[in-house]
């Protein structure tokens, strides 16, 4: 390339090949997908079934044993569709919760200067992360919660729950009139705890005195809710679970697959994360421990103030991919029978033959998740990465 | 001269070393130091040994003390009380290895399986020579021999199998402006009459086939095939041509993008519907395509993160040396990019290797699909029966994701030990 004028023949200039090498494989694609469409056309016909998206209006005529907004066997395929992905939602949003914190506790667990403590969190690490995901499933579902007793002779939890095969039993709240005080409540709480914890920072920025603005914040996000219900004269009611014959009535219902999919998919990603963060842990050169404890700073307030806002960095885009696999893993629910999008997809793919349509969605929603939660991540990412200088 | 020393006293001989400070040293220090360093750490201690022995000795009890041993049926096992139910076990143990594959014919997994650990063992050994034979038989003559030996050979390869791979040798002779790949299709196509050829074994239909004969065949098939793929679609990654960047782009993020599941489905429901009329794919190829396609764009991260790591001098060198880009990928850039990424290539792998399990949701009996229809076989119905399958199988599963990372954790440090001399 260098030459310039020089002339090179067409067949030795890297341009000139890199076009035509481009020109090739566009058309061998157009080509491939050509006969593929043509093949598609011909067997869809021979199978009678028309494309289109006219099938999502359609009375699904299936039930769905676990959904989170009104859904009958008379609602639409879409509808189906809807309440499987708000359940693939609740699932997943809960699970990287309680795998974040599980993860976060095990990671520290695991470097900690008890030897016996550390061993244990290798050993839950070791077996959690080479143990496939979905015989996890089958054994909290089928060894764990299926062998409970019958609903008639629950463990019960207190007065307050059950635990059977049927699930998990909770006293439902029951709202009344002005139960919006609450919400308002906690509103009002965290507002004034960033005003509190706004000034006690300048405070000691100014001063040197400390004062515990966590404490006080905590406090008050647990108190105001209760005291704004009380002035509104109580409207808060819980429908606890009463034995009948054969049942509960009443209480609200966890169904066992939702609990066996949310514990299964929360500990096994939870030994991945506690990698991450043990690795994060270690990036942090070891004179930083040294240096804040030669400036007096007490062991929790190392960790808290020195180590991991600087772990944060190097755990943060593992952590990403960790969430983004807890939530494409979250589609194994189909296996146990948990209504989420896939499996509710695929009794809708089952039922109409709409193979093309249905995957074409699962492509676009999980594609969709997928793009949210890292576009959220890096935004926290970015963040971290401002606290450095 | 001789005034008095200020000092009033210098010791003259050494002095005897004493003891160390009580409770400092030996198992004792060890113990105050790692266990009981503190109150909080003397609690945790307590707490995390009670519950580490809770349950060590209800593991020991329920698969030794109180396990049943022998037995023909569920009669044995159905004990009040009673552990782990080991005749289970010994009954099921050739159809989890195996599935429903013929037994007077079991002798040709058998060979396959010790075929492959012979010829792997050695490649796994750094200082075993002959490397690169062991290599080439590994790569090229075993699949050919395990397809031979599992399915009954004998298969009907239509012609335009033979004419696309003759055309591809022939463009990418002419690209390469070499020979080599002629050669390389005169190969193929050796291969590809093999399979032709009649042996006598008897035909065994795949959906036959299962246990862990599958997992293996899913998971070493998928990682194989991804593999190649996985470097072309890296290299397209980091191509200067656009096109070609930016196709390889959409397609490894389209099925990163997407859980696994769907992607078997979309393989067992869409590619029939691909294929031209009256060509039929087999259930456990398409299985193994959809596995591959999803693992190549993990693979292409992998080996990407392989090539960045690549110095730039590397690349340049090359160039200056007056090589072609397939000749500078070739012989400088892809073995020291594969090299160092032998360890997440084995992790990928791993995580293939427990993803497989989701084939028994499309109706494929893997190890884990069997082990759960063994459960359910009315012979053998007990309280214990389903524990015991699954707690076999989480062992199976472990031992041998636990054992390839730790070979990989071995690699990364050797590999890193070459580097820094």
């Amino acid at each position: 390339m260098s030459e310039g004028e020089q002339r090179v023949s067409p067949w030795n200039d890297p341009r000139m090949r890199g076009r035509v090498f481009q020109g090739l494989l566009l058309l061998l694609l157009a080509l491939l997908f050509y006969d593929v469409a043509l093949n598609t056309v011909h067997n869809l016909a021979s199978r009678n079934i028309a494309s289109g998206w006219g099938f999502l209006w359609r009375t699904a005529g299936f039930d769905i044993a676990f959904s989170i907004i009104g859904y009958s066997s008379g609602s639409s395929y879409a509808r189906a569709l809807v309440v499987g992905l708000l359940n693939t939602l609740l699932v997943s949003a809960l699970g990287i919760v309680l795998a974040t914190i599980l993860g976060f506790a095990l990671g520290v667990m695991r470097l900690s200067r008890n030897w016996l403590a550390s061993r244990a969190a290798a050993i839950y690490i070791e077996v959690a992360r080479n143990v496939p995901l979905l015989l996890q499933i089958f054994i909290w579902y089928k060894l764990v919660l299926k062998p409970l007793p019958e609903a008639r002779n629950a463990l019960r939890i207190g007065e307050i729950g059950a635990l059977s095969n049927k699930g998990l039993t909770l006293p439902a709240p029951l709202f009344g009139e002005g139960a919006w005080m609450a919400p308002l409540g906690l509103g009002v709480a965290i507002v004034l705890s960033l005003i509190i914890s706004r000034w006690a920072r300048a405070r000691q920025m100014r001063t040197g005195a400390r004062f515990p603005a966590g404490l006080v914040a905590l406090g008050l996000i647990l108190l105001l809710p209760p005291v704004f219900l009380a002035l509104a004269g109580w409207p808060l009611a819980f429908d606890y679970p009463r034995m009948g014959s054969f049942s509960f009535t009443g209480g609200a219902t966890l169904a066992p697959e939702f609990i066996a999919l949310l514990v299964a998919l929360s500990t096994y990603t939870a030994a991945f994360i506690a990698e991450a963060v043990r690795a994060g842990i270690l990036a942090i050169a070891k004179g930083q421990t040294e240096a804040v404890r030669a400036l007096g700073l007490k062991p929790g307030n190392t960790l808290r103030l020195i180590i991991i806002p600087q772990a944060l960095r190097v755990i943060i885009p593992p952590l990403t991919s960790q969430y983004l696999n807890l939530t494409k893993n979250s589609s194994l629910a189909v296996a146990i029978g948990y209504p989420d999008f896939v499996s509710t997809g695929g009794t809708t793919l089952n039922q109409t033959g709409q193979a093309i349509e249905i995957v074409f969605l699962w492509m676009v929603v999980y594609l969709f998740l997928s793009l949210v939660t890292s576009a959220f991540m890096n935004w926290f990412n970015a963040r971290a990465r401002l606290v450095e200088r | 001269m001789s005034k008095p020393s200020p000092i009033a006293y210098v010791r003259r001989e050494e002095a005897p070393l004493l003891p160390p400070p009580p409770g400092s040293a030996g198992p004792v220090g060890w113990l105050r130091q790692n266990l009981f360093s503190g109150l909080f750490s003397s609690l945790l201690t307590l707490a995390v040994g009670a519950l580490l022995a809770l349950i060590a000795w209800t593991i020991l009890d329920w698969a030794v003390l109180r396990a049943v041993w022998t037995g023909a049926d569920r009669e044995a096992c159905a004990i009040e009380g009673a552990g782990a139910c080991w005749p289970f076990v010994w009954a099921k143990f050739p159809q989890w290895l195996f599935g429903f594959y013929p037994v007077e014919e079991r002798w040709r997994p058998w060979l396959v399986f010790l075929i492959g650990a012979a010829a792997l063992t050695p490649m796994l050994i750094p200082s075993v020579p002959g490397k690169l034979p062991n290599a080439v038989f590994l790569v090229f003559a075993y699949p050919v021999i395990a397809l031979i030996l599992l399915s009954g050979g004998h298969f009907d390869i239509p012609w335009p199998v033979y004419a696309a791979v003759a055309g591809m040798a022939f463009v990418l002779a002419g690209f390469a402006r070499e020979a080599r790949p002629l050669g390389g299709g005169v190969l193929f196509i050796g291969l590809l009459l093999l399979l032709e050829v009649d042996f006598g074994l008897t035909h065994v239909e795949t959906a036959n086939w299962g246990g862990l004969l599958v997992t293996l065949v899913v998971s070493v098939a998928g990682i194989a095939a991804s593999l190649p793929l996985g470097v072309l679609l890296a290299l397209g990654r980091r191509s200067r041509m656009p096109i070609v960047r930016l196709l390889s782009v959409i397609f490894i993020e389209m099925w990163r993008g997407v859980p696994l599941i769907t992607v078997l489905f979309m393989a067992s429901v869409m590619l029939p519907l691909f294929a031209p009329e009256g060509v039929t794919i087999d259930k456990l190829l398409r299985a193994v395509i959809g596995i591959t396609l999803f693992s190549s764009a993990y693979m292409a991260e992998v080996v990407r993160g392989g090539l960045q790591a690549i110095g730039k001098g590397q690349y340049e060198g090359a160039m200056a040396l007056g090589l072609s880009y397939w000749q500078m990928m070739r012989k400088i850039v892809l073995p020291q990019a594969l090299k160092i990424s032998i360890p997440n290539i084995v992790s990928t792998f791993i995580g293939l290797f427990k993803d497989t399990t989701l084939v028994l949701i499309i109706g494929i009996f893997d190890l884990l699909g069997v082990i759960t229809t063994g459960t359910q076989d009315a012979k053998w119905a007990t309280d214990q029966t389903a524990n015991t399958g699954y707690f076999v199988a989480a062992i199976i599963y472990w031992v041998f994701c636990f054992g390839m990372s730790r070979y990989a954790m071995y690699t990364e440090r050797r590999l890193s030990t070459d580097t820094r001399s």
